[in-house]
């Protein structure tokens, strides 16, 4: 399959000629193919914000090449512009981005931008609201006397109303609690399911990664050392550690039964994979 | 465009004779020097001027190309200021035009009269500039509120006044990335900052103004209550982590700032 | 016994203002803290606990009911001051506290309301730093450290005052894993070695279960309060009210339900639970 989206030998230099210069990334190599959801991990600083901040053209590579459908998005103006629309960016925290006199205006700004015609952008509104659960009544509301979690899910909707065939997300749940992850999270789901949106998610939370995403992508001081399956991603225990970032709990519950001598498969993320390989070591697997 | 690169009040920090003196020194001498830029109207008081400043610099071992660098923010007040002295300026007694074409003249006097304001006003911002490299923003504030403190006593909020100050210094770095990173955002959603006529420009800056805005509220909130449980109730019996003490140098330099003034005064008189 | 450090009786609270008015945040909540102790508060957003922290040391006044801050009334106005330089407050963001634009001078501000004699402020400046680990950045800009640091700094600048007491509203909620793990390891390192009383707001179940009782709150009452091991293997009374028991206790939850076991719901971290399961495996392999 080819990828939708892709970066070649991808380096962004920050500051150059000036005492603060320093790398960002360098030689970057990543591919994402279309309907997959992929996880990127990574410390503070590591340059995966710079890196998404390239896949829609907000900023211009220092040398390498950002490819959409196989082609450069820097090639001219019209493409930079297209790849805007094609690939949506979502910031974190991203209520403080809010604007608009009421959610409905607030979710429209992103179509308007990409001069719809009328029709067009209500049915845009009314769908990307439908997508994050907003009730029909708070389009009508100002988007500054929702609670936290809602504003965040309006947000979120005034990136998907553009439809964007790639949609990243840069840490979407942070500081929610466990059922506004939890809702967020289904809402992406459902977008990706419906629209088979090539979904990207950067996240610290490796528990909240394992059970979402398809592939993972690791990004340390500006490269990519480590990607593949969540499985044989966490199976690197201990480079991921010295790079800041850990593991899964129930991962490490079961290296930790095969450091004790069990037989049980080290590639267990999820608490569902776990309930099941210790069933079936129990010999209760048939049912 | 990176607004981050943009730098405010740069402090270079450092420990030389000049890093060290109080403040208050500092400012007081900058003010001194500043009034002695005024009296000064011959070669031999710009001579002296200009070499008080070169001492300073290189005292402060802060490179002088910095400072060039820095001046080049404001060439274009300098030029100009320059040109219309350059023009302006009528003949001296007994002057005849240097250059004459269609309305214009340049005599003599407008010549030197050109050459003495560009080099006052370069003094002027070498000296503010040589202030704030050498002076953390903070020290600045507390000579301020230190000097204006008998103000007090005519109900000026002179410790209000330097607190804002100072929360100001302390948000900029703070709200400048604030705005690069709405800025980001409202541009992945298609919002376009960098073209159209004036009026679509100022509209365009509605949506990273008003969240800006929205923002900085509820900072300056957050950081309202944060103060309060850290006890703070006003200026009234606060004490200070630095207490700011005159040495000897203090007085010495404050001195020299003083004979300096007076030397150029009488060199004024004298029109050298 | 000791003095409570904390007392609240009775204690009602809504932004409204008036004792009747609605909806009510706080409905009624009795909560004691012993000097010494490290209690997590627990609870989904807009639980109230955020609200009762703020009751704490008198940002917010009671509508109904008493807090008593080691036995002083937070209502008394003269002792408003007594009050808030006994129980410290440290709160999300970082950036929204801390004051100045050099570590030291921020950490000296609160003593400098205080009217500390400049010796004695340095000393505090200097305790404070190395109590979390920052010494080394005392002249350092806060806006270049990590979130993490920026944290450490904002608690070094409330244990200046030498507080009793320290409130931490959620203040992890906005870092990055190894962020939070350095504000956790100098949250404890206060309390064990500083006998600092902690109190900590939050919504992240690992961080709770490493304190030494575990409040949890839904709709302005409390509704548990124990040890973290009883506190969270009630993990359908947790459930309810959108919160979640860590994954390892997930795990033995669903192994109990579905494979008809009986193991303990208290393993709250990696060992224990990797323990447990590992004595099933063994018993199974020996019958």
């Amino acid at each position: 399959m080819d990828p939708i989206l892709e970066t070649r030998q991808l380096t962004h230099v920050y500051s150059p000629n000036t005492p603060f210069e320093h790398g960002a990334l360098l030689g970057v190599d990543l591919a994402v193919y279309p309907g997959e959801t992929l996880g990127i991990i990574g410390r503070t600083g590591s340059g995966k914000s710079t890196l998404i901040q390239h896949l829609n053209g907000l900023l211009k590579p220092t040398s390498g090449q950002v490819l959409l459908h196989g082609s450069d998005i820097w090639a001219s103006k019209e493409a930079t512009r297209a790849a805007r629309f094609q690939v949506g960016l979502v910031f974190q925290y991203p209520e403080y981005q809010l604007f608009e006199e009421t959610v409905y205006q607030d979710i429209a700004f992103g179509p308007k931008n990409m001069s719809l015609d009328k029709d067009e952008i209500d049915r845009r509104v009314r769908e990307a609201a439908a997508f994050v659960e907003l009730p029909e009544d708070v389009l009508q509301t100002s988007p500054f006397e929702l609670s936290g979690g809602q504003k965040r899910r309006v947000a979120i909707a005034g990136v998907i109303a553009m439809e964007p065939s790639v949609l990243i997300l840069d840490e979407p749940t942070a500081g929610l609690d466990p059922a506004g992850v939890e809702r967020i999270l289904a809402n992406l789901q459902a977008y990706h399911n419906s629209k088979n949106a090539t979904i990207i998610i950067v996240s610290h939370s490796m528990e909240e990664m394992a059970r979402t995403v398809d592939r993972l992508v690791v990004i340390h001081n500006g490269a990519i050392p480590l990607q593949g399956a969540p499985g044989e991603v966490f199976a690197h225990e201990s480079e991921l550690e010295n790079m800041g970032l850990g593991i899964p709990q129930i991962t490490r519950v079961f290296h930790r039964l095969r450091a004790m001598g069990a037989e049980v498969d080290p590639s267990v993320y999820t608490v569902e994979q776990a309930r099941r390989a210790i069933l079936a070591a129990l010999g209760k697997g048939a049912e | 465009m990176a607004i981050k690169d943009i730098t405010l009040g740069q402090y270079f920090p450092g420990n030389t004779a000049i890093h060290r003196l109080d403040p208050r020194t500092k400012l007081l001498f900058t003010v001194l020097y500043m009034i002695a830029l005024f009296l000064a109207n011959g070669v031999v008081s710009y001579a002296v001027l200009v070499a008080v400043l070169a001492l300073c610099v290189a005292i402060s071992k802060i490179s002088p190309s910095v400072l060039l660098r820095s001046m080049r923010a404001v060439l274009i007040i300098i030029l100009i200021t320059g040109i219309l002295n350059l023009f302006y300026t009528p003949a001296g007694p007994g002057e005849t035009p240097l250059v004459a074409f269609w309305i214009f003249r340049i005599y003599p006097a407008g010549v030197r009269a050109a050459a003495f304001m560009i080099l006052r006003i370069a003094l002027l911002i070498s000296c503010t500039f040589l202030l704030t490299y050498t002076t953390s923003p903070i020290l600045i504030t507390d000579a301020l509120e230190s000097l204006l403190g008998p103000l007090k006593k005519i109900k000026v909020p002179v410790h209000e006044l330097a607190m804002m100050m100072s929360i100001a210094l302390r948000f900029i770095p703070t709200l400048v990335e604030e705005t690069d990173k709405i800025m980001s955002a409202q541009k992945a959603r298609g919002a376009n900052f960098d073209t159209g006529n004036l009026l679509q420009r100022a509209k365009a800056l509605v949506p990273l103004l008003v969240p800006l805005f929205i923002s900085a509220f509820r900072r300056a909130d957050e950081l309202a209550v944060a103060m309060e449980c850290r006890c703070y109730h006003g200026g009234e019996g606060r004490t200070k982590l630095r207490q700011l003490r005159f040495a000897r140098s203090d007085y010495l330099v404050l001195l020299l700032g003083l004979v300096l003034c007076v030397g150029i005064f009488l060199l004024g008189r004298m029109g050298v | 016994m000791e003095t409570p450090i904390i007392k609240t009786e009775e204690l009602r609270f809504s932004y409204t203002g008036a004792e009747g008015g609605t909806p009510l945040v706080l409905d009624g909540v009795d909560l004691e803290i012993a000097p010494g102790s490290f209690v997590a508060v627990l609870g989904h957003n807009g639980s109230g606990k955020s609200t009762l922290a703020k009751h704490l040391n008198a940002i917010l006044l009671p509508a109904g009911g008493k807090v008593y801050v080691a036995g002083m009334d937070t209502a008394e106005e003269e002792k408003l001051l007594d009050i808030r330089r006994t129980v410290g407050m440290v709160f999300q963001n970082p950036d929204n506290q801390i004051v100045a634009n050099v570590v030291e001078e921020d950490v000296a501000f609160a003593p400098e309301n205080l009217g500390v004699p400049s010796e004695g402020i340095r000393k505090r400046v200097d305790e404070a730093l190395k109590a979390v680990g920052m010494s080394e950045y005392a002249t350092h800009a806060p806006h270049l450290l990590s979130g993490g640091q920026k944290q450490r700094v904002a608690i070094a600048g409330v244990i200046a005052m030498r507080p009793k007491c320290i409130v931490m509203d959620e203040p992890t909620a906005m870092l990055d894993p190894v962020g939070r793990q350095e504000v956790m390891e100098t949250v404890k390192s206060l309390n064990r070695w500083y006998g600092m009383t902690v109190v900590l707001i939050t919504h992240h179940m690992d961080e709770a279960a490493q304190a030494g009782r575990v409040v949890v709150m839904s709709q302005g009452k409390i509704i548990l309060d124990g040890p973290p091991k009883a506190v969270f293997s009630r993990v359908d009374e947790l459930e309810a009210v959108g919160l979640a028991a860590p994954d390892t206790v997930e795990l033995c939850r669903q192994l109990n339900r579905e494979g008809g076991l009986s193991l303990p719901l208290d393993c709250l971290d990696v060992e224990t639970c990797a323990q447990a399961l590992y004595s099933l495996l063994a018993q199974r392999q020996r019958a």
